[in-house]
């Protein structure tokens, strides 16, 4: 059975200066599926991302979001796709003035007619699905920790209950307790709530704990894309290196117990 | 009662509306449910407490896997409802505590800006003993920024207060056949007065808000945090190269100004009394003494310290979010120009008890 493309990115080319980082790059991205992003530093993983959703103009090259070209897509257009989108930046970027209820309910405010009372209990049920404590709700990100900053970003994320979700390095700079709640949460709501997520990582724990298959952008583009197992027999410098080193033998142990 | 269609985010009013009616208990059919999310399941859900509530049972029947594994979700999340007292500042019944709480936070703000003075004196007294810990490229940098980039506008500012004095001046003096006191009249208030206090106005605008901004954010992102732990004092580093520079810079910003005030009003009284520019150079020479231009650059250091004091001050206050960024830098700017006004009229007591 073919799957429904949700995301499907043609030749993009993006270009700082005389610094190429994407060229003639092409991903489909399943609905229902977590696809993880890795690559090097300074592959341009982020840069992927916010060419996905519109922040930055590539030099070339396609970004359709079910079916709309978010380079052409006219103003109604684009409002009907960031509806069915929900992105989490690196460290939350919350609204350093609102409290956390008040960040997830930002989007509902901004998009639906809900009423206050009924936003302010969806975004205290998106605060508790994340699992964030009831107290946070009326935190301000500068009181929360980073972990919590995460998961509020989440949650500002699922605010409107989107279709795709993309995360840029969910689990950077958390602890490995953390980190690994943070996947098991990504990986139940994404059961869950049926939702395509869109995963940056570093983490190859993350990746063997939450990820369907595997985008690895090396040389410009996405050099090959699979399951772990699969890459784990592809024949090229990085790939070998990244899959076969002492850190993702330890992750392989961990995810095969 | 059975449901169908889209049961999301977008359709919540309506699905709230349809099981307003199920509160007396039965069954929900959600066998024809297209979509579910998890506002249409906290709908669902609420329906059935309320349900419960009232002492029926509601019972939802024919979901699909994939729907029923969502409400679990959702139960085992609902939050449980809290009443939320809104404590709005500023509310009249308790107008009496903010305005103690306003006045303790007002002398504590003072008290800790009178011991950031203290703290920068201290620094400047070390550096005066060991004046090679100052770094000159940073002074030079602040000297081109604070200083010498507000040439043009400062020199904009004086020749029209030139202009602005010498024709109000002019319209005055000419019933009493007195034009000539023109030249008097904007010599002595440009040179005593205006000149450099509104070059210190202009540069407290400019240069305190630049202070509090790029030291507030460093404050943010933990930068000064960074500088401490590495064993460089932010005092030294940001503060007094800021201080120094003004110190240095604002009596030659305030000096321009009065040149440039000077030539307006000259301008004015040329075209509008005729007064020629060599009639006005011989009635300043003779008329205003050197004592007022004296006077006026005197107090610019003392305005120079305000600023940069005042700038470098409520950046290292501001804290985690960048709307105390904004306030501080607001702050920054109005603090600077009130003191500056306040300490000028007190200079102008000073040199009149002292008959200058």
């Amino acid at each position: 059975m073919p799957k429904e493309v949700l995301i499907e990115v043609r030749g993009l080319k993006n270009q700082f200066g005389p610094n190429v980082i994407h060229e003639d790059l092409d991903l489909d991205i399943h609905r229902g599926e977590v696809l993880g992003i890795v690559g090097g530093s300074g592959t341009g993983k982020s840069v992927l991302l916010r060419s996905i959703v519109g922040l930055q103009a590539p030099r070339a090259g396609s970004v359709k979001v079910f079916g709309t070209d978010v380079r052409t897509a006219s103003k109604a257009e684009m409002a009907k796709v960031e509806n069915r989108w929900g992105v989490m930046f690196q460290d939350g970027a919350l609204f350093s003035s609102l409290t956390v209820r008040e960040n997830v309910e930002a989007p509902m405010r901004e998009r639906t007619g809900l009423d206050p009372e009924t936003r302010a209990a969806l975004a205290d049920l998106k605060i508790a699905m994340v699992g964030l404590p009831p107290k946070a709700r009326s935190l301000y990100p500068s009181e929360l920790s980073g972990g919590m900053r995460k998961r509020a970003g989440l949650a500002r994320a699922l605010a409107l209950d989107p279709d795709i979700v993309f995360l840029d390095e969910p689990t950077a700079g958390l602890d490995p307790i953390g980190a690994s709640e943070f996947d098991a949460l990504i990986r139940n709501l994404q059961t869950s709530l049926g939702l395509t997520v869109f995963l940056v990582t570093h983490d190859l724990d993350t990746l063997h704990a939450t990820c369907d298959r595997i985008a690895v952008l090396a040389e410009r583009k996405v050099l090959v894309t699979g399951t772990i197992r699969e890459l784990m027999e592809v024949d090229h410098p990085w790939v070998r290196e990244y899959f076969h080193g002492p850190r993702a033998h330890a992750a392989l142990l961990a995810a095969e117990g | 009662m059975s449901l169908r269609g889209r049961l999301t985010i977008e359709t919540l009013p309506e699905t709230q509306r349809s099981l307003g009616a199920a509160e007396a208990g039965g069954q929900i059919d959600m066998a024809a449910v297209e979509a579910l999310d998890t506002a249409g399941a906290w709908a669902l859900l609420q329906a059935q407490k309320r349900a419960e509530a009232t002492g029926h049972a509601l019972e939802i029947v024919n979901l699909s896997e994939s729907h029923r594994h969502l409400l679990e979700t959702v139960a085992a999340a609902m939050p449980e409802p809290e009443r939320r007292r809104r404590t709005i500042p500023g509310r009249p019944d308790d107008g009496l505590a903010n305005l103690g709480q306003e006045v303790a936070q007002g002398l504590r703000g003072s008290l800790t800006s009178v011991g950031f003075f203290g703290e920068v004196v201290a620094h400047l007294g070390a550096l005066v003993l060991h004046p090679t810990r100052l770094k000159l490229t940073p002074l030079v940098h602040h000297m081109q920024e604070a200083g010498w980039n507000a040439v043009p506008i400062v020199s904009l500012m004086g020749f029209l207060i030139g202009i602005v004095l010498a024709f109000q001046g002019s319209t005055q003096l000419k019933p009493f056949g007195a034009e000539v006191y023109v030249v008097d009249l904007v010599a002595i208030s440009i040179l005593r007065e205006l000149g450099i206090l509104l070059t210190a106005i202009i540069v407290a605008g400019r240069s305190a808000s630049a202070f509090t901004a790029a030291i507030g954010s460093m404050k943010m992102r933990e930068e000064i945090d960074a500088m401490r732990v590495l064993g460089l004092d932010p005092i030294d580093r940001l503060v007094l190269p800021r201080l120094i520079a003004l110190v240095l810079l604002l009596p030659a910003l305030g000096f321009i100004a009065s040149l440039a005030g000077l030539l307006g009003g000259g301008l004015m009284a040329w075209i509008d009394l005729g007064i020629t520019p060599g009639m006005f150079r011989t009635q300043l020479l003779a008329n205003t003494d050197v004592t007022h231009a004296i006077i006026g650059l005197v107090k610019a250091p003392f305005f120079a310290v305000i600023i940069a004091v005042i700038g470098c001050h409520q950046g290292m206050q501001v804290s985690g979010n960048a709307e105390s960024l904004g306030s501080h830098t607001s702050r920054s700017v109005v603090q600077a120009i009130f003191l500056v006004i306040v300490v000028d009229a007190f200079f102008s007591i000073f040199f009149a008890v002292w008959g200058l």
